[in-house]
Order: C-alpha cells, then structure tokens, then sequence
C-alpha cells in the first residue's frame, strides 16, 4: 500500500496492486487462514484458505482498478464524486429540512399502524433508546467537545438509581406510592446521574481532549467493577430482577382495573409496549428540544466556544469550570433518565449491559452522526442499530462495521456523514460551513 | 516474607509484560502526539499469532523447547509488526493535520474492529493451552511451609525483556533510525525540513512498538496459558496507565511505570482482594493523569499557544 500511482495504467500500477496484495496475504494467512479449534486432545488449527484468497483477490483488484480509473492523473478522482465546500453544505440543508419532518412523523405513527407486529415496536423502543443516549452524549462530545469513553456509567447510574429506589426505597419506606414508582424514581434517577458527572467532571477539569477521554474511560470501568463486586448493594453479577413497569400516571397496564378499564378499551398486551415507545419518543424529544434550546443560551454557546478554543474560550472571561461541568452533568442527566427507561422496560439489570462496549457503540452513532447534528445521530441510530437488528444474521459483523464506519469517517468526512456546522451565533450573515473546510476543531 | 518475596517476583513478571506493551504507546504518543487505542488489541493479536504459530510448530514437529519458543516469538513479531504497520497507515496516516481527536475517535473504531475481527476468525471462545515451560526454583520456605518459587518461565520472561529493552534502547540512543526518532519528538515539523523521511519514522516506530506488543502477547500466552479476543482492553489500559505512570515519551519511563503497575497489581490482589484489581489499576491512571501528568521520567509539557 505505498502511495498510490500517479501516472498512466501500466507496470507501476501492477506493481503496486501486487504489493498490496501480499500485505493482506501476510495478514490474513496466518489469522484468518489457520484458525484454532478446540477437540478432544487439545487445540489443533483448521485450515480455511477460501476467505484469505477472496481478500487477496479482492485488494489485488480493487486496488489495480483504482489504479487505472481513480488514481491516475487523466482519469478522474474518487473524491469528485463527493460534492465539495458550499455545495455540500447546502445538500445537507435541504436534506435536513426534508428528512427531519419525515422521520418525526414516522417516529410517532409507527405504533398507530393497526395490525403492526409487537417485534417492530420493540425494535422502536431500542432505535429510540439509542437515539436518546446519542442525543445525551452529543451535549458532552459534539457541543462541549469533550470526548467522553466512560458515558455508559451515567447509564448505569440513572438504572441502577431507578432499580433500588424502585425495589427498595419505596416498598420500604413509601409503601402506597408503589404504582408511582416510575414517575417518582425517573427524575430522582436523572438527578443522580447528573450528580455523578459533576463528581466525575471534577477531577477531570484541567485534562485536554484525549487524557480526558482516558480518565471518563477509566472511572466508567471502575463504576461497572464496583457494581460487578458489590453484592450486597448491587447484586453483584446476578443484577437487579423485579423492577416494577412503568404504570400510565398510576394506571397499570393489566387486563382488571388498569388502564385499558379505566379508558373503556379492549385490554391488549401491546397496550404497554405502545406506552414504552411514547416514553422512551417523549424523553428523547426531550432530549433534543433541551438541546436546541441549550445551545441558544449562553451556556450553549460557551460549550461551542469552549469546543472550538479552550484558551481562547478562558482569556475572554468564561468560566471553564462552569461549563464543562454542566455539559458533564446534563450530558449525564439524559443518560440517566435513558438509564432508568432501560430498567423499567426489561425489568432486569444486570452490569453486562454497562460495559465499554456500549459506551462505545454509543460514542459510535455520534461520531456517524456527524458530532453536534441531532438529525445525524438520530439516522445513525436508526441504521446501525435498527438495520443490525433487522438482519439477524449479520449481527456478529455489526461491531466490525462500527468499527470501520468509525474509521472511514475520519478519514472521508471528519464531520459526520451528513454534517454542517451552523454557527449559532454569527455577524451580520449566517454562513454555513461545510464539514470540508473545517480542521483543527474549527468551524 | 515469603509470600511477599513471592508476589514481587509475581510483580516483576507481569510488570515486564506491561513494560513492553507501554513502549508502544509511549513511543507513538512521544512522536506524533496520539494515544493508539488500538495498540491493546495489537498485543492480543500478537498472542493470537503466538498460538498459532505455537500449534503449527508443535504439529510440525519442533519439540526442543527453547528453539520453539524462539521461531514462535520471531514469527509473532513479524505477523504482528505488519498489523501494527497496516493500521497506522490506513487508520492514521490519512489523519495527520486532521481535527484533535480524529486520532483517537479512528483508533478507537480501529481496536473495536482487531477485536472483532479475530472474533470472528478465530472464535469466540476462550483458548487455553498445557504449560509449555514447567519447573522452577525455590527460593525461600517459610516455618509454615509456604515456599516461595521462581518459575523458569518467569526468569524467561524476564530475562527477555531486559534483553529487548536493552536492544530497543540501543536503537534509540546509536541508530541513525534512532537519531530521526528523537528529532521526530522534538519537533516533527522541523524534522521534515531537516530532511527526515518523518512518514518513514512514524511507520517504523509503530513497527517498534508492535513488535514489543507481540513479544508481550507471546510471553502472556505461555505464563497464562489462556487467551481469548478480549484481553488487550484491560491489558492496553494497563500499559497506557504504567506509559503515563512513567512519563510519557520515555522509553525507561514505560518499563519503570510498567513495572509499578505489575508490582501495584501483584500486591494489591494478593493482600487486599483480587475482584478489585482493575479497579486499583484504574483509579491510578485516573490519578496519574490528574496530578502527575508528566509521569515520574517524562518531561513537561509545556503548551503553546
């Protein structure tokens, strides 16, 4: 893979395809072509030659036809196929404008579809969930700027939070308010986690960007190990089980005396799966019409400017202390409250679901998204976890593609795939930059 | 004191496994200023390619011990530098001059794909190996009969270590690869006008630091005997903590720190609890990066502006 040829097709071009070609040999013969499996006396290796040769011939090919039509200097380049500068900034608007309105409303019609199969409102419920975490992350990466590994222990927080004062506290203490537990215990949840990323924000004030993305990785590992091991409180790897459902304002989803009783309607199980998928539709517009409006406050703008240029950001007076803090906190609030929606919907918590992995998987729509675009996350929810979810048979290549994405994204289009910064507060004339002509944070 | 003989000597052996995956990361982040997220699961592929290499020796007949263990830490170290080379040269070279965490978002997407990918290749499932280097010396006995042993495959491990790190340092301090790597660190910019190839530079120290990696991964099988896709999160955090612990961008620092941490882990989980170990590990990367950023060896940063 050295660099690519800039002249006519022809032996330089083979060469280099070749070249190429034995690197994924040398990778990939070894790993994926001998693969390890157990029998009876022990490991022994497998041969599986068929993948490797594909791969080979794949990147020997790809490689020579880039060579010949993308790379040479009479042909045309790849990178015209993507329109640049103003151009795309302005596509992403129309196309913003369009699909925003489109999605909100097959966002709330979704369950009205009569006949619809529960499967689909579930596959609702977790889209949504994941939009809400992408939401809540954005306010701590796309808008404040601070890369956040660890954002899954708010998560962890807000349920744990929810899961104890729902099985403990109340029946315990507040016998009687027991149907209320959810609408009790969801902003109780949400201010506690708020709370942890204030306590967590502290320490983590005077790191720059990647330090401070290591030390929100590492207490995240250190909230989930401390669930993990702390039996008494937690539950330890057993979890929490008996989390009482969300009731509609009191309302119990059962077949006497509940909520389908109480409005004169047929009772139906999916009458509570609807609800969930209202809830979890409502908090994450909460969610989003929280940012919206954030960002148009002066703490909104400070995030975006602390964003943009930390010292500058300092030497015309802000409070960085101020700022980051409430990014920490409100970024963890949301998660919080998507946290105490996860417990309540599977009734079960346990700290499997809190590891790294989903921390980055969320932190994986956001960066798809397009860091700082509410439209992007929600898509790159929708079609990460969604489209994975559809098809079954691919889940186990959805994280290598995650993985990938991630890459690409980098490398093509570092602000998401259909980003476009619009300043918030501009003089004179709004000016839309792309996400072409940004570098080194700006823009 | 026995037992306290026995966890330092527990220490020292994981510490120098740590060392040598830390010099990865601190040398990366001492020339292009990066933290390779992807460098943990470099490490696990490096096992990975150990046990293969292993199970194709072995099935090919080599059955001498040290000859062994020496094609199979040469052909991990080979297999593994290519993977180390291919990364920085698809997931990070394209990103130079890019937005301040592009780096780390891409060696974030990078590690998650290692680690699926072999996964997917190899299973799934916990590997586990017979010992391949048996015995020891007992050093000390204690009135309760508790001895305290030095296994032979701990003096290997290391004794190999000092070895590489004497070698490394050696190429570092003597080589004219060396000397670009140093100017690189101070100053990449000028580097390049000084006439230094410094993509060359970079290319070469990721292949440094994945061929340490793979020594790690190859000493990690053979002490432990078990591996699956997962072990270089908790294994890269480690080193990333003991790079910092060091001083990032010093290459004793990384072995100074390294062992620290081992010991740190060593004692810890031997006389508090083992569940908490990580969490121990942990908090002291927290900690680290918080109050002592420049790490005990390293230099200070000082910021422009």
């Amino acid at each position: 893979m050295s660099s690519p040829a800039r002249q006519p097709f022809g032996l330089a071009a083979l060469k280099d395809a070749a070249i190429a070609a034995l690197i994924t040999l040398g990778l990939f013969a070894p790993v994926m072509g001998l693969r390890t499996a157990q029998d009876n006396s022990g490991l022994t290796i497998v041969e599986n030659w068929w993948p490797v040769l594909v791969a080979v011939a794949v990147v020997f090919f790809g490689r020579l036809i880039l060579n010949a039509f993308f790379w040479s200097d009479n042909g045309f380049k790849v990178t015209d196929l993507i329109p640049r500068g103003e151009a795309t900034a302005k596509v992403g608007e129309t196309l913003a404008k369009l699909l925003a309105p489109v999605l909100i409303i097959v966002a709330i019609g979704l369950p009205l579809i009569p006949g619809l199969d529960r499967y689909y409102i579930d596959l609702g419920i977790l889209v949504l969930t994941y939009v809400m975490l992408g939401w809540g992350l954005n306010i701590v990466v796309g808008l404040a700027g601070l890369l956040d590994l660890g954002y899954v222990a708010f998560y962890a927080v807000g349920a744990y939070s929810f899961a104890l004062i729902a099985t403990v506290v109340i029946p315990n203490y507040a016998p009687g308010l027991e149907l209320w537990a959810f609408w009790i215990c969801l902003p109780l949840a949400g201010l506690l986690a708020a709370f942890w990323g204030i306590i967590l924000g502290f320490p983590v004030l005077r790191l720059r960007g990647d330090y401070l993305a290591i030390v929100t990785l590492a207490f995240g590992e250190i909230i989930r190990i401390v669930l993990l091991n702390w039996y008494e409180f937690t539950g330890g790897p057993n979890g929490i089980n008996r989390i009482p459902d969300a009731t509609f304002f009191g309302l119990e989803f059962k077949r006497n005396n509940g909520f389908a009783d109480f409005f004169g309607l047929d009772y139906s199980s999916t009458q509570k799966f609807i609800f969930l998928y209202y809830l979890i539709l409502v908090l994450a517009f909460l969610t989003n019409f929280a940012t919206i409006r954030l960002r148009r406050l002066p703490i909104g703008r400070a995030w975006e400017a602390m964003r943009e240029d930390e010292i500058a950001c300092r030497s015309l007076g802000l409070s960085i202390v101020k700022t980051k803090l409430t990014a920490f906190a409100l970024g963890a609030m949301f998660g919080g409250f998507a946290g105490s929606f996860f417990a309540t919907k599977q009734g079960f918590i346990s700290p499997e679901s809190f590891s790294f992995i989903e921390s980055a998987n969320i932190l994986a729509i956001v960066v798809l998204g397009g860091m700082g675009s509410q439209l992007g996350i929600a898509i790159a929810a929708l079609v990460m976890v969604g489209g994975f979810e559809y098809f079954r048979e691919f889940e186990q290549y959805r994280m290598l593609v995650f993985g990938l994405a991630m890459v690409l994204i980098m490398i093509w289009r570092p602000r998401g795939l259909i980003s476009s910064r619009t300043a918030t507060v501009f003089l004179k004339e709004k000016k839309t930059v792309s996400a072409d002509m940004v570098a080194e944070g700006r823009g | 004191m026995e037992y306290f003989l026995q966890q330092l000597i527990n220490g020292l052996t994981l510490g120098s496994i740590y060392g040598l995956i830390a010099i990865g990361y601190t040398m990366v982040y001492g020339i292009i200023g990066m933290i390779n997220f992807a460098h943990g699961d470099i490490f696990m592929v490096g096992a990975f390619v150990s046990l293969i290499a292993l199970l194709l020796i072995t099935a090919l007949g080599i059955t001498a011990v040290p000859l062994a263990l020496l094609l199979v830490l040469v052909i991990a170290m080979i297999i593994t530098s290519l993977y180390g080379w291919t990364v920085e040269r698809v997931a990070y070279r394209p990103l130079r001059g890019s937005f301040r965490l592009a780096p780390l978002i891409s060696a974030i997407g990078m590690s998650i794909v290692l680690q699926n990918y072999i996964q997917i290749v190899q299973g799934a499932r916990v590997k586990a190996i017979q010992p391949i280097v048996t015995g020891g010396i007992p050093l000390m006995e204690s009135a309760d009969g508790f001895v305290a042993r030095i296994a032979n495959i701990q003096i290997i491990i290391i004794v190999t270590t000092v070895v590489l790190m004497t070698v490394f340092s050696l190429i570092v301090a003597k080589t004219s690869l060396g000397r670009a790597q140093r100017a690189c660190e101070q100053d990449l910019k000028m580097a390049a006008l000084l006439g230094i190839d410094t993509n060359r530079v970079i290319s070469l120290t990721f292949v440094m630091g994945a061929a340490l990696a793979a020594v790690a991964g190859c000493m990690y099988l053979v002490y432990y005997g078990v591996l699956d896709f997962y072990i270089g999160f908790v294994a890269g955090v480690k080193a990333f903590t003991a790079a910092v612990l060091g001083g990032i961008g010093s290459l004793p620092g990384a072995m100074l720190g390294g062992i620290l941490i081992g010991l740190i882990e060593a004692f810890w989980a031997g006389y508090f609890s083992s569940e908490y170990k990580d969490v121990a590990a942990f908090s002291i990367l927290a900690i680290a990066l918080i109050f002592l950023p420049t790490g005990i060896l390293g230099r200070p940063e000082v910021e422009k502006v």
